[in-house]
């Protein structure tokens, strides 16, 4: 395998693997959180249960999180040394951030997790609430990194080399926000869904458990204001990207030639050898719309960039639209959870809704992801937009394709074993519901 | 500013090897107490294995930061260890929290604790290697070579050898020495007690096989140690520690001897950081990289310390606060859960 292939490809395993644990641990915070402070409030035992019960998934979640997390930092250098070597300057500053917040977040996570009976509730109360707001603070400062890199700012770059560094510019470069805002958003999304998904099934499967209703409740709760609001962080985030980077909103939509008006593709496959769009489902004049607010307005084609230039533009477009369809089918799910929760109160038992729920399971993930494949993928052949090359960044030490095994293997391994485990505590809990107390 | 920096920064590895490296010093007791001390090393280690672990974080986000260069050269040349070391750390963070938290105690648990004490030795003894492929000056300066001497002779010989197993045998002597505090019956008391000294004995052996081992490459750490007034304090103090921490031992007096095996090691890695400061880096063809010739713009450079300072107002109240909670709250009761 080609060194530089194989490079890519670990970073996208170990990015891949990483995401789901980062945004548990961005939302599970605040859903135990929530569910602690009914306790507290109602001083009912299910919530009670139900924050323990979470807490046990959460520590195993967050344990795996914290171990890959500490991976891609060093891969930032073990793979991309040379990007490093110039980028480092400029937006370490974000990362030393995230690296304060994250530290409050494992501490508080220590008192959450540990000290049920070594803190006073309050105390507890409030560890579980600064582990959320540190978490989602790290989750913010690590993607305002990596938005600068879609969209560099606060240096002069000169003779390859970077001059007049101003990392607070870097810092709050003009794709931070957008990015921030989507992923955290979509954080709580695709966890909220994940959650009342697998307590949904339980429900279906062990009847008579009133934690698992309360559990999709606390969640949805969650998902929906989430899934409801996250299209108009997207309609933020596509006029960003046809601002700063025409050239990955081109992909996205396949739009091989610049258009006035330009219209919207849904689905297709993308031929990039005759430059056209097959089975596509063509809305005319909604791109020029949705890009620049105008639905007359040109939009800028991928006939604007060489052949050299462009990002593999079948990948990104697949992922955009499946980003979108799930979105759309977590905002479907939002409208209808409003609906039964305050007009049609009998559906929210019913076995066709909890079954759809069920379904609902991964989508959120597989958004996050195919996001994510949207934004890297879509960057390519750059690593600085318009800077340095994906290409000229990459480690020279040969053979990387056997660390990219070695990862792989390892991940593969433990998205099994965690997968498992959790199979193992929701058991537990259901043969003997003490079990939600083991180590207080 | 880059005095903060570097202040900062080894006061993050410092507490990184105290804390962090005792975590995975646990792992490495484990594989000789055996069954009899899993109880007491998973709750001693619990609830702040990954707040010491940032510590680690810190010092990578310093380096990189602050030290770009440095970091580049590192994470090319010294692939492979750093390589280990991460996997090391995925298996030791994730076997550890999978035994701890798996609800249903049965076979399976065996795995887990076999991956959590080798991860447990290897993680420890590559960042020895790495800590000594920096000082041994055989890291190129540049690609051209075979992959060999690139990739692998810069860390593969004798003496990084030595520092592994020094640096191994450092965070398995901390974790023990802790451990006695943390023992909840005789029994286990006494074999951390036991344990305890025979590290210490092997470790003061590996000490002596680390400045050996120097003189045999000719880095001259003898002499070296005795141009520097500082280091040479560090070494003198750390030895006359010793007895101390012999005699604590065996006094059951589990605070004082945490405390001088705290100093040690602080004097150790003082001794360390005056010998080779201001060098970051030693490069095969006889160049340095130091703190002053590959630090970022005093821009970053200020940022970073705002950032360090906010940073250490936050964190360090909080930490205490965690270490007061779970280590000296009432001890005793950690038997009963």
């Amino acid at each position: 395998m080609d060194n530089f292939l194989a490079a890519r490809l670990q970073m996208t395993v170990s990015f891949v693997f990483h995401i789901v644990f980062a945004c548990i641990g961005m939302t599970m915070p605040w859903l135990m959180f929530i569910a602690e402070l009914k306790w507290i409030k109602t001083g009912e035992q299910v919530y009670l249960d139900l924050a323990k019960a979470w807490s046990r998934g959460v520590a195993i979640f967050f344990a795996v999180g914290a171990v890959s997390g500490t991976v891609l930092s060093f891969e930032l250098g073990l793979l991309w040394p040379k990007f490093m070597e110039h980028a480092g300057a400029i937006i370490g500053m974000p990362f030393s951030w995230e690296g304060t917040a994250f530290f409050m977040e494992a501490i508080a996570l220590g008192f959450f997790l540990y000290g049920w009976k070594r803190v006073n509730k309050w105390v507890h109360l409030i560890s579980g609430l600064v582990v959320g707001i540190a978490g989602v603070l790290s989750g913010i400062f690590v993607v305002a990194a990596n938005a600068w890199m879609n969209s560099p700012a606060g240096f002069d770059w000169v003779n390859g080399y970077a001059i007049n560094i101003d990392p607070v510019k870097a810092m709050f470069n003009k794709a931070w926000f957008q990015q921030a805002l989507h992923m955290t958003i979509a954080a709580f999304a695709s966890t909220s869904f994940a959650v009342a998904g697998i307590h949904a099934l339980m429900q279906l499967r062990h009847k008579g458990y009133e934690f698992h209703i309360k559990a999709v409740h606390i969640a949805l709760a969650f998902g929906t204001v989430a899934a409801m609001v996250q299209p108009i962080s997207g309609d933020i985030s596509a006029k960003n990207v046809a601002k700063l980077q025409p050239v990955k909103l081109a992909a996205m939509e396949s739009l091989f030639k610049t258009s006035k008006p330009a219209p919207l593709v849904i689905g297709g496959i993308p031929d990039v050898k005759k430059e056209k769009v097959k089975y596509g489902l063509y809305i005319p004049k909604l791109l020029s719309f949705l890009a620049h607010g105008d639905f007359n307005a040109e939009v800028e084609g991928l006939d604007k960039t060489n052949k050299d230039g462009w990002p593999p533009i079948a990948i990104v477009h697949f992922a955009f639209q499946i980003m979108v369809f799930m979105g759309l089918l977590m905002v479907g799910a939002g409208i209808l959870y409003l609906f039964f929760r305050f007009k049609w109160k009998e559906n929210l038992e019913k076995r066709w809704w909890l079954r759809t729920l069920v379904w609902l399971t991964p989508v959120g993930f597989i958004a996050v992801e195919a996001g994510w494949i949207v934004t890297e993928v879509g960057r390519q052949p750059w690593i600085i937009y318009g800077i340095m090359k994906t290409s000229d960044a990459v480690t020279p030490m040969p053979g990387i394709q056997y660390p990219f095994y070695l990862i792989t293997v390892i991940y593969l391994l433990l998205t099994f074993v965690v997968f498992w485990l959790m199979r193992r505590q929701i058991i537990a809990i259901h043969t003997n519901p003490q079990n939600i107390n083991i180590h207080d | 500013m880059t005095d903060i920096i570097i202040f900062v920064l080894g006061i993050a590895v410092l507490l990184y090897v105290l804390l962090g490296g005792a975590d995975f010093g646990a792992g490495i007791i484990e594989i000789f107490t055996g069954k009899k001390s899993i109880d007491t090393i998973s709750k001693a280690i619990a609830p702040v294995w990954e707040a010491n672990h940032i510590w680690l974080i810190l010092a990578i986000v310093i380096l990189f930061t602050g030290f770009p260069h440095v970091f580049a050269s590192l994470t090319t040349y010294l692939h492979i260890p750093l390589l280990i070391i991460l996997v090391g750390i995925v298996f030791r963070g994730t076997a550890f929290t999978f035994r701890y938290y798996d609800a249903i105690k049965d076979n399976t648990h065996k795995y887990y604790t076999i991956l959590f004490r080798i991860s447990s030795l290897l993680t420890p003894f590559f960042f020895g290697v790495t800590l000594g492929a920096i000082i041994l000056g055989k890291i190129p300066a540049n690609v051209h070579g075979t992959f060999y001497e690139v990739f692998i002779s810069p860390w593969l010989n004798l003496f990084t050898f030595a520092t592994g197993i020094f640096l191994t045998l450092l965070f398995g002597w901390l974790a023990s020495v802790y451990l006695i505090g943390e023992a909840h019956n005789e029994e286990t008391y006494h074999t951390f007690t036991k344990t305890s000294r025979i590290f210490l004995i092997l470790l003061i052996l590996s000490g002596l096989g680390v400045f050996i081992m120097a003189e045999f490459y000719e880095l001259h750490f003898f002499k070296k140690f005795i141009h520097s007034a500082l280091a040479i304090g560090c070494v003198v103090a750390a030895t006359i520690a010793i007895p101390f921490i012999w005699r604590n031992i065996k006094r059951r007096n589990s605070l004082q001897t945490r405390l001088w095996a705290g100093l040690q090691t602080a004097c150790i890695l003082t001794g360390w950081f005056a010998v080779h400061f201001p060098v970051m880096i030693y490069i095969a063809d006889g160049s340095h990289l130091t703190i002053w010739n590959s630090q970022a713009p005093e821009r970053t450079m200020s940022l970073l310390v705002y950032a360090l300072i906010v940073g250490i107002f936050l964190i360090f109240p909080a930490f205490a606060y965690l270490f007061k909670v779970f280590k000296f709250d009432n001890n005793g009761d950690e038997s009963v859960s």
